[in-house]
């Protein structure tokens, strides 16, 4: 493990963070012990249900879960080399929006009602380029333009109520991509817009991640997302990473059981054109995400699982290598029968 | 499209729509000009508030004497007029003064919970004393001036703005564009000032009239219970102060300062309700 930190090629290495939250009835381990890499100008998806803790991670890695006496986070989160972790907050705000910086799910409210947007993507630019009032705001009219927003010198002296929700989130990653970071985290930052415009929003980060060499870890709970857009997946189930591989692997070779529940509960179309699997109906993972309060005792996911055995229940399978950058975190995962489908 | 949905509308009848529609604030600024109008002109408008006359003494109102004159032949009208001056001086410094403190405090409580938990201790601690008891308690500390009563009036008012600021700060930094100015980076001191005070001013403005208004009232108060501005300044309070002892034989001396006091109060207070309408059109249908 030791060995794929230095890689030069690595720009961002998360190794066993944890971050409890102490409530009245106990810990809650939101992130239990995750660690992975994101190479140079990568796009990395992190998937799971809701609560499985990819939100969590994100805002650890930024430093942003407020404190308080119950917070708790440990690990080592390192920014090529920078470990993050041991920053005092006065260094970490000169990172945050500049060499690593985030956008969030909902561009409706991200953005400050009283302030131009021209003014908040020119903000970051002050802060971390010490560039001056009119240099700024020129700055961000060219980002505008590089987002395609038409006409962005009009658009720079409007207020966000003026823009459509799409066109927000373009200024959301303007602003985000401003100082040029080295890795931007997106937090399902298509989940609040609609279909069109979520293919539209996935492209433009594409787009520039290829023109501004930035990595990108894509948080989404949509397999399709991480379909088009990923080269690399990460699976999360209560906190934990369950399986980790390039996407082609993924959906051909998808080893931990709940990854097959995922991939099977998409809509396809059949030959015939109809939206079925091959049972003719859509597929569900049954029951729910545990509660992360209790102390989990063998698999996370064993009582949810077809094929859990007895010892799934006692002993928490570890992450196994099975072939080439495929991990899997299940006792049964060698044995079980084929792929998906 | 833009061009057929945006209509343009003459200047003046939008004007007028907008008095249909404020006419509290309308009324309410005019009367308060007014009394700034008399204010600013006291010494051209009425005589020596001070010079006494022995042989005019507790005259009726007259054409001489608008007001009438008090037992030591002092002219009311030019009491008050001048008294004017001291009540809006009174009321507009503490309203400035309570504002700026309580606008800085209350942005701090609500963004630093350690400081939150100290300052909204003390400050339940000054509310729980009536604010003219407490006015009254820190002039006996200090030499009776204006600059105390002002002071003094403003320290039990503060609480009040704290606690409204605070408020709007708490429910304002749970957005997630505060969330989104912290992950680009931002200062805290940049995050209050740029994304957080801008919602505070609004209902701010309309607390501040309040304070206003309810400054003046203490502060004649204080001056009628001997316990404010010093009797030669010549403050509505004092007025009435010393016209009691005649207020059967004439009630002249006590009535006028009584009444420029009420409509003074009322037109802040209107001023204050038609700016909270008009400034958060949810919180006015609320109450």
């Amino acid at each position: 493990m030791s060995s794929v930190a230095s890689d030069p090629e690595v720009v961002l290495s998360v190794r066993d963070l944890r971050t409890q939250f102490l409530t009245r009835d106990g810990a809650v381990r939101a992130v239990d012990g995750l660690s992975f890499d994101v190479k140079r100008g990568e796009t990395l998806c992190i998937v799971g249900e809701s609560g499985c803790g990819k939100s969590v991670t994100a805002l650890s890695i930024m430093r942003l879960i407020p404190e308080s006496a119950g917070r708790t986070i440990s690990g080592s989160v390192q920014l090529e080399g920078t470990e993050l972790t041991s920053l005092s907050e006065r260094q970490m705000r000169a990172i945050r929006g500049n060499r690593i910086s985030m956008i969030f799910q909902e561009p409706m409210t991200s953005l400050n009602p009283v302030l131009t947007v021209g003014a908040q993507i020119a903000e970051s630019l002050r802060i971390h380029q010490q560039l001056h009032r009119r240099a700024a705001w020129a700055r961000a009219v060219e980002m505008l333009a590089m987002v395609h927003i038409a006409d962005p010198a009009r658009r720079a002296a409007e207020h966000p109520r003026q823009l459509s929700g799409g066109m927000r989130q373009r200024v959301m990653i303007a602003i985000a991509l401003a100082c040029n970071p080295q890795v931007l985290i997106a937090d399902e930052p298509t989940t609040a817009l609609d279909v069109t415009i979520q293919a539209q929003i996935l492209n433009l980060m594409l787009e520039l991640k290829e023109r501004l060499g930035t990595a990108i870890v894509l948080i989404t709970h949509d397999l399709g997302v991480v379909a088009e857009t990923a080269q690399r997946a990460i699976v999360m189930y209560a906190g934990r990473k369950v399986e980790e591989a390039p996407v082609a692997e993924l959906f051909r070779n998808p080893l931990h059981p709940y990854t097959r529940g995922l991939i099977n509960s998409i809509p396809r179309r059949t030959a015939a054109g109809r939206r079925t699997n091959i049972r003719g109906r859509l597929q569900e993972i049954a029951g729910m995400v545990p509660s992360l309060r209790e102390e989990i005792v063998g698999c996370a996911f064993a009582p949810r699982c077809g094929y859990a055995l007895e010892r799934c229940k006692r002993e928490r399978p570890g992450l196994d290598s099975h072939g080439p950058a495929h991990l899997a975190a299940c006792w049964e995962a060698a044995r079980l029968p084929g792929a998906a489908r | 499209m833009a061009a057929v949905l945006t209509t343009r509308v003459p200047a003046s009848s939008r004007s007028l729509d907008w008095i249909r529609r404020n006419p509290t604030i309308v009324i309410g600024s005019a009367i308060l000009g007014l009394f700034v109008a008399v204010a600013l002109l006291a010494p051209w408008i009425a005589g020596d508030p001070l010079s006494f006359d022995p042989l005019n003494r507790l005259k009726r109102p007259s054409s001489e004497f608008w007001f009438g004159t008090d037992q030591f032949g002092r002219d009311v009208f030019s009491r008050v007029v001048h008294g004017t001056r001291i009540s809006l001086i009174v009321g507009v410094s503490v309203a400035v003064v309570a504002t700026a403190i309580g606008l800085i405090a209350g942005v701090l409580c609500g963004y630093y919970r350690r400081i939150d938990d100290i300052v909204m201790r003390v400050m339940d601690g000054l509310m729980a004393i009536p604010a003219i008891l407490l006015a009254i308690a820190l002039i006996t500390l200090m030499k009776a001036s204006l600059l105390i009563v002002i002071i003094a009036i403003s320290i039990p008012e503060i609480p009040r703005v704290v606690r409204l600021v605070r408020s709007v700060v708490l429910s304002v930094r749970g957005l997630p564009y505060i969330e989104a100015a912290v992950a680009s980076g931002t200062r805290s001191r940049l995050i209050m000032i740029r994304h957080i005070l801008p919602s505070t001013v609004a209902p701010l403005i309309v607390q501040s009239t309040y304070v206003c208004a309810s400054a003046i009232l203490i502060e004649a108060g204080l001056s009628f219970l001997g316990a404010g501005t010093p009797p030669e300044i010549p403050s509505w309070g004092n007025v009435i102060s010393l016209g009691r002892a005649f207020f059967q034989i004439s009630p002249w001396i006590i009535f006028f300062p009584g009444l420029m006091l009420a409509i003074a109060v009322l037109a802040i207070n209107l001023v204050g309700d038609g700016l909270r309408d008009s400034l958060d059109p949810r919180i006015a249908r609320r109450m």
